[in-house]
């Protein structure tokens, strides 16, 4: 145990993520509690166009010299499948003087109510740390309530962000051309002949001819041997060349899970990664894969953009490992010809390398075929002890200033706010 | 919204008549209707009053999680409205059994409505009359200033959790008093007391000696007899008086009405019309002030009349397991977290059972021994009328601090719940912390809805700078608020706003950034004592500064 706390020094916890709070004296409501209601949804259709209004709102108040208060890009619970899709919330907030929910002094004095048996100190129940999978990670727009989400394609995104929040466009869509190739496939239906007889496309057309021809009565059973089956009534399927374009850009997004990186850092990376594919998909016209990648001490790739934002684990932090796995992957699919590349990683700038080392070694192969790599450090606001690992070794590698072109660093306390966030985006990808 | 059939009408009635005959009371009339969700969606974010002024954020998702109490001290999705009449609203689903059910909660929530003296306020107007008219006004001055309107609606909220409501119940109660000259008020509040330090005899006897004179002299003369004799015995006293006087001319007020009164810029001829829409925010939320501060007892005297009554209505009859597995769920202490339903019921039939036997009474607090005292009954059988005493006069703080004892605490098995990092397992623990009721209520009143306490410094608010002091009470203003609260402060007030405020001084960490479980110790203090230091905010054209004081 005074081994861990070596490792994580008081400053930069690696402290797991905090449970969710229990509910409190204020979370019952009549309607929910006694009558089972749930929490009113609105329709996706109002809130579309809400969004365009809200922006021109805000977009005013900034002429007027008052701060934005819309903040978009807050995605909740991003589905399984279909990756291209994100959930966008526009909120706000309604600001007071209020105390500080977030200090602690008493937090474990205060504790929570509870009631039944067990003596004073009996351990009453257990809650594991790490939920992987679990549907409500430590995201944004949890917690009871539930959300009025928005749907918003991430294309949409894109261009609210490149429109809107002035983000620059890609001047150089760099040296890779979208690859058209041929491919074939039996998805072309012909009348009269062909390769594979489509039966329910022909009986449907044969129906429809005896309908016409009044040999099928309403209400009474059909008797398939009156049927007339003229020769035009056979559909066919063909062979047929099919266009298909490849995409020109390959993101890979990583991000350190490590135990330090439980709630707002995680929040703020994976938001602003939302921001950046929402933003390249924009600029490259869907044409635009994506990888994910986790990493702790290990890296792994996981399969879609759920599990990225979801996954929990409380371990430590090896940088270098993820940027490997990215150079591997590359070299092994030979992706390095066909896309431009970009990789962005958001961590919370702690690494048990400290040196740095082997990253910059791994970050100096990346740099030889990416089109762009863009780390954001989401620095912990306790961490007042200056500067982090990752920034220590960045700094000391001279690749910011060297490479500018290539590589760029956002570095950004944990309780940065959406407009920040944006603004780290264009240091990130501008040109 | 339409209103619910005649059937479930008629049973509400059913409803009513059992109530009263129970003793609740209230107002014949009441309103049901029938919500769908495209109902709530416009109603949640209004408060569920139908009539509430637009406002855009209404539309918006509003960001949740931090602080959520302090920030919208009302509940959306509740059932019953204080209104006049009152407005309840159901699902068009419910079985009658279970309306019956609701019927009698929402019969327990009217009743606390109209006889709870924090409401008192409310009683003389319907709220969503006025609210009506509010928001025809509202909508017509943004024909006439458009998005400046949403402006003066924004700043003004910002500042609406800083109502002097208890100033404002006061008010209402304090015309009831007889009334006494300054002088005498000083003279017996003050003055014998604070400076003299007068025994209670003494007290008595300067009060018997006051009555005398008024009954010798007749009114106005024997108060200047009294006043002539005690300047002769005490010379200092008018002197005294007049700085007394002096020191307390400026009349509390809270933030909003203080703007009101002294804001050159909101005085300005062509701005009168922001004065009204800060007047709206003002008593929007006056109206809602009790309804937050008496939630644990409002829930609680609610369900324990929906419990209570609906096991005695005859219509109902074959429907108690149904009623069971509904109010279990409702009413059921939780393992661990707090069910104010539960919380408030528990404690109002303790209290009912405590008075029935006669223990809330000196007699049974000091016997010791515990077999006489779980015996002890003296069949005062006063329950039911001390439990209607309590809920005409306490709210949640009042309750939980005067009836959460240490009996309460071990009848229902309550207990302060923990939680720590198991590191070798990765789990959090849960655990007994405590069971003794001084914690309990320590954390119940740390549960509670407590706006920030910030008044005016009217010795430091002059040449045009508006001196905001923040009474600091152990926990610090949330930092990223201050900005845009300022900011509309300052748009309210035309001219620069200072706010002095107590945070720690640089360099501390606090127990939640640090690894948990290794900061804490046993006695639930974190290790590095916090060291707090006041600074003060300046908003000066729109830009913020801060320097420690």
């Amino acid at each position: 145990m005074s081994k861990k706390e070596k490792r994580y020094p008081p400053g930069d916890p690696a402290r797991p993520p905090r449970p969710p709070a229990l509910p409190g004296v204020y979370d019952y409501r009549d309607l929910l509690v006694l009558q089972a209601a749930t929490t009113a949804q609105r329709s996706y259709a109002s809130q579309i166009r809400s969004l365009d209004e809200l922006l021109a709102r805000d977009k005013q108040r900034e002429q007027d010299g008052f701060p934005r208060k819309i903040r978009i890009g807050r995605m909740v619970k991003p589905g399984r499948g279909s990756k291209a899709k994100v959930v966008v919330v526009p909120t706000t907030v309604e600001e007071k003087f209020i105390h500080d929910p977030n200090f602690t002094d008493r937090q474990e004095g205060q504790g929570a109510g509870g009631s039944g048996d067990g003596q004073e100190g009996e351990v009453i129940g257990e809650q594991p740390v790490r939920e992987q999978d679990e549907g409500s990670g430590a995201g944004p727009g949890q917690g009871e309530g539930g959300q009025h989400e928005m749907e918003s394609s991430a294309y949409d995104l894109g261009k609210i962000l490149t429109e809107q929040f002035e983000l620059p466009n890609l001047k150089d869509k760099g040296k890779k051309r979208s690859l058209t190739r041929y491919t074939y496939d039996l998805t072309d239906r012909n009348r009269g002949f062909g390769q594979v007889l489509d039966k329910k496309a022909t009986i449907r057309r044969v129906l429809e001819t005896n309908i016409h021809l009044g040999k099928v009565a309403q209400g009474k059973p059909v008797d398939p041997a009156e049927l007339m089956i003229a020769p035009t009534d056979m559909v066919y399927r063909i062979l047929s060349r099919e266009k298909d374009f490849e995409s020109q850009a390959l993101v890979f997004f990583l991000r350190d899970y490590s135990g330090s990186m439980a709630g707002k850092t995680t929040e703020l990376v994976v938001s602003q990664h939302v921001l950046i594919y929402s933003w390249l998909l924009y600029q490259y016209a869907n044409q635009v894969e994506s990888r994910f990648i986790l990493h702790d001490t290990t890296a792994k790739e996981v399969e879609d953009f759920y599990t990225y934002y979801n996954s929990k684990v409380a371990g430590g932090t090896q940088v270098a490992a993820a940027y490997r796995l990215v150079n591997e992957i590359v070299q092994s699919e030979n992706l390095a010809t066909d896309y431009n590349i970009y990789v962005f990683h958001g961590t919370d700038g702690d690494d048990w390398e400290t040196d740095g080392k082997t990253a910059i070694a791994e970050l100096k192969t990346m740099l030889g075929y990416a089109s762009r790599v863009g780390i954001t450090v989401a620095r912990h606001s306790a961490s007042v002890h200056g500067k982090t690992e990752v920034e220590k070794y960045m700094a000391a590698s001279g690749l910011l200033e060297s490479r500018p072109a290539l590589i760029r660093m956002d570095v950004m306390d944990e309780d940065a706010d959406e407009a920040r966030l944006i603004e780290g985006i264009k240091t990130l990808i501008s040109e | 919204m339409e209103l619910i059939d005649q059937h479930s009408k008629k049973i509400m009635e059913g409803c009513k008549e059992r109530a009263r005959d129970a003793g609740l009371s209230f107002e014949d009339e009441t309103l049901e209707y029938i919500v769908t969700n495209r109902d709530l969606v416009e109603l949640s974010p209004k408060i569920m009053i139908p009539t509430l002024y637009d406002y855009w954020v209404h539309d918006v998702e509003v960001l949740k999680g931090r602080g959520k109490y302090e920030l919208y001290p009302s509940n959306p999705y509740e059932t019953v409205i204080n209104t006049r009449p009152a407005i309840s609203f159901y699902n068009d689903n419910n079985p009658d059994w279970l309306n019956v059910m609701i019927f009698y909660h929402v019969l327990g929530h009217i009743d606390f409505f109209q006889n709870n003296i924090y409401f008192r306020h409310t009683w003389d107007y319907d709220f969503t009359g006025e609210a009506l008219s509010d928001k025809r006004v509202i909508a017509k001055l943004r024909r006439e200033h458009g998005r400046w309107v949403d402006y003066v609606i924004e700043f003004a909220r910002g500042i609406d959790n800083l109502v002097g409501y208890h100033r404002e119940i006061n008010n209402i109660y304090g015309h009831n008093l007889p009334k006494y000259s300054d002088r005498i008020n000083y003279y017996f509040d003050v003055f014998l007391q604070s400076k003299k330090h007068v025994k209670t005899s003494e007290f008595i006897k300067e009060i018997e000696h006051y009555n005398e004179c008024c009954r010798r002299d007749k009114g106005a003369l024997g108060e200047k007899t009294f006043l002539a004799e005690v300047d002769r015995r005490h010379p200092e006293f008018s002197a005294l008086f007049e700085k007394h006087r002096k020191n307390s001319k400026a009349p509390a007020r809270d933030l909003l009405q203080f703007l009101m009164e002294k804001s050159a810029k909101l005085n300005k001829e062509t701005n009168a019309w922001m004065k009204i829409i800060l007047q709206v925010v003002r008593k929007t939320s006056l109206f809602f002030q009790p309804q937050i501060r008496t939630k644990i007892m409002n829930e609680g005297w609610a369900s324990y009349w929906h419990e209570t009554l609906f096991l005695q209505d005859d219509r109902i009859k074959g429907h108690e397991v149904d009623f069971a597995r509904v109010n279990s769920a409702v009413t059921a202490m939780p393992r661990v977290g707090l069910n104010p339903y539960a919380l408030g019921m528990k404690l109002f039939y303790w209290l009912e059972e405590m008075a029935d036997k006669g223990r809330l009474a000196w007699d049974y607090q000091r016997i010791a021994d515990r077999n006489r005292r779980r015996r002890y009954d003296a069949g005062t059988g006063e329950g039911k009328r001390f439990i209607f005493d309590v809920r005409e006069n306490f709210c949640d703080f009042t309750f939980i601090s005067r009836f959460v004892d240490q009996e309460f605490i071990d009848r229902n098995k309550l207990f302060v719940a923990g939680r720590r990092l198991n590191e070798s397992k990765m789990v959090w623990e849960y655990y007994v912390k405590s069971r003794k009721a001084e914690d309990y209520r320590r954390m119940l009143n740390d549960a509670l809805y407590h706006p920030p306490h910030i008044t005016i410094d009217p010795e430091k608010t002059k040449n045009g700078t508006l001196y905001l002091v923040h009474h600091f009470e152990g926990k610090p203003l949330l930092q990223e608020f201050i900005p845009n609260t300022m900011l509309g402060i300052e748009f309210l007030w035309g001219g620069t706003v200072q706010l002095e405020t107590s945070e720690p001084a640089a360099n501390h960490k606090f127990a939640s950034q640090l690894g948990a479980g290794q900061t804490v110790t046993e006695n639930g203090r974190p290790k590095p004592e916090i060291k707090w230091r006041r600074v003060l905010y300046t908003m000066k054209d729109r830009k913020l500064a801060k320097r420690p004081v």
